[in-house]
């Protein structure tokens, strides 16, 4: 049985349906992300494996007990808060020991315990400082120090990385990764950052409005996203408007207004006539002066509208004859070259056939 | 004189000029007067007298203080009057701190409502209120007859209220409350809800969470409160006046007392003087714990 089991779980406030019917189960030693738009209910979700909110209907199990009326202080999980909530009046060392203090540990032992744990976040220095002394990836490593002291079963984290800068977010992000493995509790970890879910999850479940919109590793979930939701929420992404022509050994033709048929790896469902999306990722759009006609690609000629440089890669944007644009991704990796392409300058994109997913919403 | 210093000064002068002319200047007054002699009818004796031999000569003395120091009497009212303010300070802390937990922990719509329920009385005349309060502790009202008739029931003697040490530090604690109330408030409804969660998801009970986190992160409102409660509470003489009878006075009332009855300037300053001594020591040192409280917060 998994650590955590969140069975048809649904949370409402009056009308609105914060969860809707969320089942997902979370193994042990598992680093799991919630990752979803703001309001898509995953710090509900977060909140009531905690204990501080109650489903409306559904059951939480951890470890096989049903939680259902079990307090948070009961519960044998943390959380490590966005705000981190570390308490102002207790120094660095109170505020690390206080799991241990409310479980009812000799002052003898805590001493021990927090030094041991102040070491592994290297904080060994800081056990006489107050909160308000350090700074924002120091405190951060001090709250989760906090939720990990007497080894819950299940550590949850929200959004604790949201108030760091960009530099540091990363440096703690590789830091949070090697801790949970070092440590081996199952981290819920939500965040409304797709690149920091990507980047920390073994597994990770897309929510919006309430519910799971697909769950998988992040590696599959940005190859092959399941609807136009998540392929246009995590990393970026090609929408065109298309409409099934006609499905043949594995392969499809998509009508795209104005544009023409292009052709696409069949998907299981499809029937001539479905009406959808064509999802096609910048790197994968292939941009030159000249391309080579392919059978297994899609080609088109266009015109450089306008570009991002954004220092290792340049994104174009290709205004096609239909009028919509298409995004591609070019690597400066070129020696001698900062740049290939200004606006103005004719191109031609293609994309091969498998690259481009047909999505219905 | 560049106009952000101009500003400055409009801005602090006013409060500045009245605390000088109202505050400073009759402290310093006071200060003069504890060491001069009582004049023949009341009041002061002259301050620069023609002496017999011509000379001016300067009329100061320490006797007013020797006085104060050498009669037993005046240092065990002090200590009546300290207990009673501690009394006081004590029983409105135990009352307001709940009553302003709930309030924090209200409903933002309702706060406002709530607050204005405890400056209520504050509209109302002030000595009004405490004549109210002779009329229910006395020994006809309805009050009174419930609790002699319980006691009788139990076998006790029936009790006077009015008049008696109690009536005094109802009296007290009443008006004093909200001083109480309004500093706790100010303070509980800053804390971050989260620290109670986050105190909750790390094993504390209720309990646990009101001492590790509530009430200590308090401290700052609690010091406040109980410097605004104490001080007046240490001086008074109107409730003593009212509800104390001869038996409940305070230093206040003797204060009260040299002033307007005895007409002993002089003395009456020595204890103006003790008692403002003690209150901005107590005052001082609530204060800097409340720094260091809040330092932290």
């Amino acid at each position: 049985m998994a650590l955590l089991e969140i069975r048809d779980v649904t949370r409402r406030f009056g009308d609105f349906t914060a969860v809707d019917n969320v089942s997902l189960s979370i193994e042990a030693g598992e680093f799991f992300c919630l990752l979803g738009p703001s309001g898509c209910g995953k710090t509900t979700l977060l909140r009531m494996v905690a204990g501080f909110d109650a489903p409306n209907g559904g059951s939480i199990w951890l470890d096989g007990k049903d939680m259902t009326g079990v307090p948070p202080e009961k519960r044998n999980v943390h959380t490590v808060f966005q705000s981190y909530a570390l308490f102002p009046h207790m120094t660095v060392a109170d505020n690390v020991g206080f799991p241990l203090k409310m479980a009812g540990l000799d002052a003898a032992a805590i001493k021990a315990r927090v030094v041991e744990a102040l070491d592994d976040v290297s904080l060994a220095g800081f056990s006489a400082r107050y909160p308000n002394e350090l700074s924002g990836g120091q405190r951060q490593r001090v709250a989760v120090a906090r939720a990990l002291i007497n080894r819950p079963k299940l550590l949850l984290l929200d959004e604790p990385l949201a108030a760091l800068d960009a530099k540091l977010k990363e440096r703690m992000q590789l830091e949070l990764i090697t801790l949970q493995k070092e440590v081996g509790i199952a981290f819920v970890y939500v965040t409304h950052d797709q690149q920091e879910a990507l980047a920390l999850a073994h597994r990770m479940a897309v929510m919006n409005h309430g519910r799971v919109e697909q769950l998988d590793e992040p590696s599959r979930i940005y190859s092959f996203p399941k609807n136009r939701f998540v392929a246009d929420f995590i990393g970026t992404c090609n929408i065109l408007d298309a409409e099934v022509v006609r499905v043949e050994s594995g392969r499809m033709r998509l009508r795209i207004d104005g544009l023409g048929e292009v052709a696409a790896i069949q998907t299981d469902s499809a029937r001539a006539g479905d009406k959808g999306v064509l999802a096609l990722r910048p790197e994968q759009v292939a941009i030159g002066p000249q391309l080579q006609p392919d059978p297994d690609e899609n080609h088109f000629a266009g015109k450089v509208f306008d570009f991002l440089y954004l220092g290792d890669v340049t994104v174009y944007v290709v205004e096609l004859p239909n009028g919509s644009r298409v995004e591609a991704m070019l690597p400066n990796s070129a020696p001698g070259r900062a740049k290939f392409f200004e606006p103005g300058d004719a191109v031609e994109i293609s994309w091969r056939l498998d690259a481009g997913r047909f999505l219905t919403d | 004189m560049d106009s952000r210093r101009l500003n400055k000064w409009l801005i602090s002068g006013p409060p500045l000029l009245y605390l000088v002319l109202f505050f400073a200047i009759p402290t310093l007054i006071m200060v003069v007067a504890s060491f001069r002699y009582p004049g023949d009818f009341g009041g002061l004796a002259p301050l620069v007298e023609q002496g017999e031999d011509g000379r001016r000569v300067v009329n100061l003395t320490l006797e007013n203080y020797q006085r104060f120091f050498s009669d037993a009497l005046y240092a065990e009212l002090f200590l009546k009057s300290f207990w009673y303010a501690v009394i006081t300070t004590a029983v409105c802390l135990v009352i307001a701190y709940p009553l302003a937990i709930l309030i924090a922990r209200s409903p933002k719509r309702h706060r406002d409502l709530l607050v204005l329920l405890v400056i209520l009385p504050f509209w109302s005349n002030f000595l009004i209120r405490v004549y109210a309060w002779m009329i229910i502790l006395g020994p006809q009202s309805v009050f009174t007859g419930a609790l002699n008739a319980v006691l009788g029931w139990f076998g006790f003697e029936p009790v006077r209220l009015l008049f008696t040490p109690f009536a005094v530090v109802v009296g007290l604690v009443y008006v004093h409350l909200p001083f109480m109330v309004l500093p706790l408030y100010a303070n509980l409804e800053k804390h971050d809800p989260a620290l109670l969660d986050a105190a909750q998801d790390l094993g504390a009970g209720a309990w646990q969470r009101f001492w590790r986190v509530t009430f200590p992160l308090s401290l700052p409102g609690v010091f406040a409160g109980a410097a605004l409660v104490f001080i007046p509470a240490f001086g008074i003489f109107a409730i003593p006046d009212i509800l104390g009878g001869t038996g409940g006075i305070m230093i206040g009332n003797v204060i009260k007392q040299q002033f307007l009855d005895t007409r002993d300037w002089p003395f009456g300053s020595v204890l103006s003087m003790v008692l403002t001594i003690v209150a901005v020591a107590l005052a001082g040192l609530a204060a800097w714990y409340a720094r260091r409280a809040r330092a932290l917060a």
